[in-house]
């Protein structure tokens, strides 16, 4: 099939051979499995093996080779030096093979549990997974494992190469319940395209042609099976998306964009809009160094000129105006973590997506999948080889598609910010609207920071202050009225004679937190600098009044972490939400509309408080606040004397 | 679908000049290294079509061992100059200076010496914290395993059990200071690839890989070709007349030609279908010690 004859005509030979495509494929299995060995066959037997190189195999095989007498394909590919002498492959290695009708690019992954993060590099890019089986031991935890990894990558073909025929007697028996037992596994996964091929990669039955061992097997071989697969329909042709690489400004009357078509196909004359400007513009040509080209599409490397200037830099996005991409700063993600330090959720990462890179954090683990069982199970953090399902919030907006739906849009590295390893790796989801996502205040005591060690001690400024350094918390909804009350205490209190700050949305949102937006991500990060400033405030006896809605256990739980449980008193302003449409309708009215978002008690659920220390009814105005007198009273907290 | 569906050669165009262009994004002070062999001159075309219709935005570095063929010289000097390429050549004066040489030091120091050193004196001198290298990961064992962006530790150090995981077609660029990577946007083309990419774009080459007749000795089994006369008189006087080619170009004294008729590109490619030899095997630094490209690697040799 792939033979040359000599007289072939080269010319011919060429001019075809030039036209043949590229089928990227991974092999899972280990080194028992005979991985090495079908390989090596598939390799050796599309003639790419040179003499010379099977002549030094002859004699590498005779000091360290296992395969006795006969040549050990497996030494063709494990190259390292310490590898060898250790018997395994231990990183992803890359093999290159031929044939008449198809290159092959084979990433070769090891087997073992401890190299999970090998198998997910090595597959990243591959169109097509073989997963290998001995067919003396059957479907393993191993065969489980593998199956789980290509199914998280979104590798679309999977062949299920049930190896070692010869041992079992070319029994199709063994081999339709080894298949049974898998399809029965498999189907909780999603991989469209399964298949099953019987072989004995030693012997070399059905690795390049069908074996007559084995007359009862109607499929193809391995190699023919390789050969007509068809992959290029796996890519996404439909939603345009088209991350900026590099802007070309070779002089003042051309400006390019430079980047690879990550999905959607454009052509001269398509309408497109940059994002996050959403201007909008026309391509005006595909220009390169072989003349400007009708259309491009993915993976092409192109570079779009536009007819308006419009001002585009690196890591932004070119889309169809009419079909855009999710724009969110908030998102969950399978997180495979690579890095042999585990996952310390307070570091803020580098998130490198498309040729965008911005800082990102962990917001949590919802849960870690057992990559042998795939059971859930709760963590709150991940270490080296571990899965899990997270929720990361991002300081700019990321353009993206579920990674299911587009793998070059919808995945990404995270990178220490310290080491600059690239520690994790993640693929989007889009099970829950961001703004169903839990939020975290990113908050870690840093205990390296050395405390200044103030000459006033707490009893000499509660003497002086009169009061006990406390923070009152006021949470309720929108036009609850808890604001009305908020300032209305801190007035009776300043006229008593207390030492009061009061701080709401509209002390803090104009300048402490300008940059941030009313997203549950940036409310969660608003609400930690406030509660900063009050234990910074309620260490020097300060009385800090806070008015904000905080709007679930969660969110007010993070804050008394931080001002200190025994400082931290919850109020809650508990009005209907009809009240509070009726007291200022024109915030919910706008979200009625559509016009706003992320409002709690409209389209963001608002959570009743499980424990609050006071609860007030907003009609009650005098009362509520001689109740307030009375608890700060009782509690010892103002007057003391 | 047909219609949007890429050869094998676009493909791998499209993939290298992605990571071109990555890498002149990224990086604040990138080299492409040129080593006026084929797989360069296959490299320096992807970033002319990478940048085009600007010019390439980084210079071109030349690690010149002072022993290369003189056609290699001239071929760089002649095409640098009619592209208008910036291009730096570096070598190492010191070790140039004491003349060290492969007749009279061999294979071993002479290469440390005028290759390694000099590739890392060359980096160090201009500060570059990112280096294209045209190495293919078909090309030899140790290469199967290394990453597109591979990380290089201040001392220029490769370690093949500490590489950074590298997923899709998103590269990390982050070094520390003094830190660098070594990139290889070649690494997935075979070298049938690279042959037919020469065909297909048409891409001038030294002449020295089609055969013609020239002034060959024999040592040690390979055929060296008196290029200059810094070959020992003994040796230039058993030089015969011999229709060779090379398949990798270096250092003349250290690289073995092979006999051959090919002087049309498709002629190479059809003796290297079925030839019996496999590309490296003609440089004869190889062949020092046992898993030897893994060491140099390790010590900073691409």
């Amino acid at each position: 099939m792939t033979t040359l004859t000599n007289n072939l005509d080269i010319r011919a030979f060429l001019d075809q051979d030039q036209k043949k495509d590229l089928l990227r494929l991974l092999t899972a299995g280990s080194v028992d499995d005979g991985k090495s060995t079908l390989i090596g066959r598939l390799m050796f037997d599309s003639k790419m093996i040179y003499e010379d190189q099977l002549a030094a195999l002859e004699r590498d095989s005779k000091r360290v080779g296992h395969a006795g007498e006969d040549i050990d394909y497996a030494l063709l590919l494990d190259g390292l030096k310490a590898e060898r002498e250790q018997g395994i492959t231990i990183d992803v290695a890359y093999r290159y093979f031929s044939t008449a009708k198809r290159k092959f690019i084979i990433a070769d992954t090891p087997g073992h549990e401890q190299y999970t993060r090998n198998m997910i590099t090595g597959g990243s890019t591959a169109n097509l997974a073989i997963i290998l089986i001995d067919a003396t031991k059957g479907v393993i935890t191993q065969t489980r494992r593998h199956t789980f990894l290509v199914s998280l990558l979104g590798i679309k073909h999977v062949v299920l190469a049930v190896n070692k025929m010869d041992l079992v007697d070319f029994s199709q028996k063994i081999f339709d319940d080894i298949c049974s037992d898998y399809k029965k596994f498999v189907t909780q996964l999603d991989i469209p395209d399964v298949n099953f091929i019987p072989l004995s990669a030693l012997k070399g039955d059905n690795v390049v042609e069908l074996s007559p061992k084995m007359p009862w097997y109607h499929g193809k071989s391995m190699l023919e099976f390789l050969e007509a697969v068809h992959v290029s329909s796996d890519r996404n042709y439909d939603d345009f998306r088209f991350p900026v690489q590099y802007v070309l400004r070779p002089d003042r009357d051309f400006r390019g964009f430079a980047g690879q078509v990550a999905s959607g196909i454009v052509k001269p004359g398509d309408s497109i809009m940059a994002l996050p400007s959403r201007k909008t513009s026309k391509v005006k040509a595909i220009p390169g160094y072989d003349g400007d080209q009708e259309q491009a599409f993915p993976p092409q490397s192109v570079t779009l000129v536009l007819e308006d200037e419009i001002d585009i830099s690196r890591g932004e996005m070119l889309v169809n105006p009419d079909n855009l991409p999710r724009m969110e700063r908030h998102f969950e993600a399978m997180l495979v973590w690579m890095d042999e330090e585990p996952m310390d959720i307070s570091t803020q990462f580098f998130l490198k997506q498309t040729t965008n890179t911005t800082r990102a954090r962990i917001d949590m683990i919802r849960h870690k999948v057992d990559v042998n069982t795939l059971e859930k199970s709760e963590v709150k953090n991940l270490t080296l080889n571990e899965i899990g399902r997270a929720v990361l919030t991002t300081a700019k907006p990321l353009f993206f598609d579920p990674y299911k739906k587009n793998k070059n849009t919808g995945s990404f590295v995270l990178i220490h910010p310290v080491t600059n390893n690239t520690v994790a790796v993640g693929m989007i989801l889009d099970k829950l609207d961001s703004k169903n996502l839990p939020s975290r205040i990113t908050d870690v005591e840093k205990e390296t920071i050395r405390k200044g060690k103030s000459l006033i001690s707490a009893e000499s400024r509660e003497k002086r202050f009169n009061q006990k350094g406390m923070t009152l918390w006021f949470t309720g909804l929108h036009g609850s009225g808890k604001n009305e009350l908020a300032f209305s205490l801190e007035k009776k209190l300043f006229d008593d004679g207390a030492t009061v700050v009061l701080l709401d949305g509209s002390s803090v949102r104009p300048g402490l937190s300008r940059e941030l937006d009313f997203s549950p991500a940036d409310r969660a990060e608003n609400l930690r600098r406030v509660a900063h400033i009050c234990k910074i405030l309620n260490d020097q006896g300060i009385i800090t009044i806070c008015s904000f809605i905080s709007r679930n256990n969660s969110i007010r739980g993070q804050v008394s972490e931080i001002i200190g449980q025994d400082k931290f008193h919850l109020f809650f302003m508990d009005a209907s939400l009809e009240y509070c449409r009726n007291n200022k309708p024109e915030l919910y009215k706008k979200a009625d509309k559509g016009e706003t978002e992320n409002l709690p008690g409209a389209d963001l659920e608002f959570e009743k408080p499980a424990h609050a220390n006071l609860v007030f009814n907003p009609e009650e105005n005098e009362l509520n606040l001689d109740r307030i007198s009375d608890y700060l009273e009782k509690n010892k907290i103002f007057p003391l004397k | 679908m047909k219609e949007y569906s890429l050869t094998n050669l676009r493909e791998l165009e499209a993939e290298a000049i992605h990571i071109i262009r990555e890498v002149a994004a990224e990086f604040e002070n990138p080299v492409m290294l040129y080593s006026i062999g084929k797989d360069s001159s296959v490299m320096v075309r992807l970033a002319e079509k990478a940048f085009y219709p600007g010019k390439v935005p980084f210079p071109l570095m030349h690690i010149d061992s002072k022993w290369k063929f003189r056609e290699m010289i001239e071929f760089r000097d002649n095409y640098a100059k009619e592209k208008g390429w910036d291009l730096i050549v570096h070598y190492n004066k010191k070790g140039f200076e004491s003349g060290i040489g492969p007749f009279s030091h061999g294979s071993k120091v002479h290469t440390d010496v005028m290759k390694t050193q000099a590739l890392l004196e060359g980096l160090s001198k201009y500060k570059f914290d990112a280096a294209f290298g045209g190495a293919r990961r078909d090309e030899e064992k140790s290469r199967a395993k290394e990453r597109i962006f591979s990380f290089r530790d201040k001392f220029h150090q490769w370690d093949p059990k500490n590489q950074r995981p590298e997923l899709w077609n998103i590269y990390n660029a982050r070094v520390h200071k003094g830190e660098s990577i070594r990139v290889f946007p070649l690494s997935n083309w075979t070298e049938l690839d690279i042959w037919q990419y020469i065909r297909l774009e048409e891409i001038p080459i030294v002449p020295l890989y089609f055969s013609k007749e020239r002034p060959i000795v024999e040592m040690d089994g390979n055929l060296i070709m008196a290029d200059d006369d810094r070959m020992p008189k003994e040796l230039v006087e058993k030089a015969q007349m011999r229709k060779v080619r090379f398949r990798t170009l270096g250092c003349y004294p250290l690289t073995g030609a092979v006999e051959s008729e090919a002087d049309t590109i498709e002629k190479i490619v059809e003796e290297m279908m079925t030839v019996t030899v496999s590309e490296r095997t003609t440089r004869v630094i190889d062949f020092d010690q046992e898993a030897s490209m893994e060491q140099k690697k390790r010590e900073g040799y691409f």
